[in-house]
């Protein structure tokens, strides 16, 4: 083996090793590169409203489809289509939205800038605290936009201003926590492309055999019984009893366990696989 | 064979210092017990071709990587035991421009400034500073996807120095650039050495090492196989270098012919059809070179006596010419590239 060592050279004074201060993140690290990590996400979602579009059009699309091809043929009980289809729809919107983390984080990770933010002194969770946050903000803006578009399309709240909020909330608190699971898909996949494959894959049955967009009631047994405890099932059914009314509480409940119990497994594993490198 | 170490006391004055690391990624071995010192204000110049295992070296010096065994500090600090303060004492560049597309010059800056928990304020005059120094004032509030690579390259400088490293590791920084931006490149590295910054530069130039740095380390399929300054490296080869280029069809002959000349053994490079010739006397060896030659009747196309470069240091260490990738099958270890002591 090669010990290598060089002679000193002219150049004066350089700072020597004696004097090194040991560096301790201060417990505030996590809530300041976290903020700073999200207003950088949140930048990028501004400055590519490609992105921004493309997330929007395709609910959009949804919501004319099921409106005006799909929804004279459905009949739900107790209510008229559009005010049970505008309550999945979010639901739907909030999900699909929480992929971009996956698609995001896989960005970084394929051009570098996870390398810099790794090789800084800050706290490793914010990284992917602050992807999270623009991830959810930008779902706020989108879920907004779908509440503005299924207006127009006949939609209406019938149960007040409060628990109108409370359903939006609940929403995001679902998008939220899913957010977790495709960070830890995009940390895990070799590109951007495969994250956004890996990401739908899962989603798209969840997606569909659940009350978004129509009444569990029709499905085949086997079907009705994995639709009926899924989250998706949960947060749709939520969503519609605060936007529309009826009984609420089981859902509700049954949304915010499976939203904290999500997050309590995949924040950890996300946040682990992020470490590792 | 080994350099003779010029006399660094151990730790006390090294800013990088690293023991026996060892990294495997699978069944391919990265790094086979590298060890390396490098003092204080110096740039050491860590050479080697593509899969050599430089970047694998970095990435552990960097804190992105653990190491299988050994061990790494910079300035004394483990890089294991306590990557914050590594990470508070290292500046990083890469090959590849970390830096972010849709973010402005200054965000980008300023962002990283941030990261190191400067302050805003602080952040905004690092930022300034930095943006200042690599020329990049009046693109500073463009977004970096309209940036040249150059400019990319130069930002990626400034985000590493942002939080004032100690040690910048610069991970072969002028790949894919232009010979301009390059030697601008040179100058801002040169002018961080003079301020004190301690240097790890890779390379697969041997021209930029040379240029560089004080210190250089050959690595080749993870090993250390040869290190010293650029002249101790040079003069393993002889003073001088006789050159000759001859049509492919003489190329054999003249080979012959001049194999009593000067005092090594030719090197033949087939594709180039070029031979040289280690030579001890230059002068009087060069005329029984031309002599030989003339003997022989070959007309060579080209003849001369130059300096030898680090190229033909690393053609005589590895066995490849530096352009050239590791092969898949492991080679001979040539006898030059001793494992010293």
């Amino acid at each position: 083996m090669t010990t290598v060592s060089t002679g000193t050279t002219s150049r004066a004074t350089p700072p020597g090793p004696a004097t090194i201060e040991p560096v301790r993140l201060p417990p505030s690290a996590f809530f300041v590169d976290a903020v700073v990590i999200a207003k950088r996400n949140l930048i990028r979602i501004a400055r590519t409203p490609q992105l921004l579009v493309f997330a929007t059009i395709q609910p959009i699309m949804f919501v004319l489809l099921f409106r005006y091809v799909f929804g004279g043929a459905i009949h739900v009980p107790g209510m008229t289509y559009v005010d049970y289809l505008i309550p999945g729809i979010i639901v739907q919107t909030v999900v699909f939205g929480a992929t971009s983390t996956a698609v995001g984080l896989s960005q970084d990770m394929t051009n570098g800038i996870v390398d810099r933010f790794r090789s800084l002194p800050m706290s490793r969770s914010a990284v992917l605290a602050g992807r999270t946050i623009a991830d959810l903000l930008r779902n706020v803006f989108v879920v907004l936009l779908m509440i503005v578009v299924g207006t127009g399309v006949g939609f209406r709240f019938h149960n007040g201003f409060g628990p109108a909020v409370a359903a939006v909330f609940i929403a995001l608190l679902l998008g939220y926590s899913l957010s977790w699971v495709f960070a830890l898909i995009g940390l895990s996949v070799a590109d951007p492309e495969s994250a956004q494959l890996a990401g739908f894959l899962p989603i798209f049955p969840l997606v569909f055999a659940s009350s978004v967009f129509t009444s569990i009631q029709t499905m085949p047994g086997w079907l009705q019984a994995f639709a009926k405890v899924q989250p998706i099932t949960r947060a749709a059914n939520t969503v519609r009893a605060l936007t529309e009314g009826g009984p609420v509480a089981t859902n509700l409940a049954w949304t915010i366990v499976w939203s904290v119990a999500i997050l309590a497994v995949f924040g950890p594993l996300a946040v682990r696989r992020y470490r590792r490198g | 064979m080994d350099m003779t170490p010029t006399t660094t006391p151990s730790g006390r004055g090294s800013m990088i210092e690293v023991g026996g690391v060892s990294k495997s990624f699978g069944a391919t071995r990265a790094l086979v017990g590298v060890d390396m010192s490098v003092p204080a204000g110096t740039v050491q110049g860590l050479l080697g071709p593509n899969g050599a295992g430089k970047t694998t070296l970095v990435r552990i010096l960097a804190t992105l990587l653990a190491p299988d065994s050994g061990r790494a500090r910079i300035s004394g600090v483990d890089v294991q035991d306590d990557p914050n303060t590594v990470r508070s004492l290292i500046g990083l560049a890469g090959q590849y421009a970390a830096v972010d597309e849709a973010l402005t010059g200054r965000e980008n800056l300023v962002m990283v400034g941030q990261l190191y928990r400067l302050g805003t304020k602080l952040a905004k005059s690092r930022a300034d500073e930095s943006l200042e120094r690599l020329g990049l004032v009046e693109a500073a509030d463009r977004p970096v996807k309209t940036y040249s690579g150059g400019m990319r390259r130069r930002l990626d400088l400034g985000a590493s120095l942002v939080g004032r490293p100690r040690v910048l590791i610069l991970d072969e920084p002028t790949t894919g650039l232009d010979p301009r931006t390059r030697l601008d490149m040179w100058a801002f590295i040169r002018d961080l050495v003079e301020e004190g910054t301690t240097v790890l530069l890779t390379t697969q130039y041997l021209e930029e090492a040379d240029q560089l740095a004080d210190h250089i380390v050959v690595i080749d399929r993870g090993k250390v196989i040869a290190s010293g300054t650029s002249g101790e490296l040079k003069s393993r080869l002889g003073s001088d270098l006789i050159e000759v280029e001859v049509g492919a069809a003489d190329l054999e002959r003249t080979t012959a012919a001049l194999s009593d000349v000067g005092c090594g053994k030719p090197t033949v490079d087939a594709d180039r059809s070029r031979i040289t010739i280690p030579v001890c006397e230059p002068v009087p060896d060069l005329m029984a070179a031309l002599r030989t030659l003339d003997k022989a009747g070959i007309t060579p196309s080209d003849l001369g006596l130059r300096r030898p470069s680090l190229d033909d240091v690393f053609l005589a260490l590895t066995g490849r010419a530096t352009g050239e990738d590791v092969p898949a099958t492991p080679r001979r270890t040539p006898q030059t590239a001793g494992s010293p002591s």
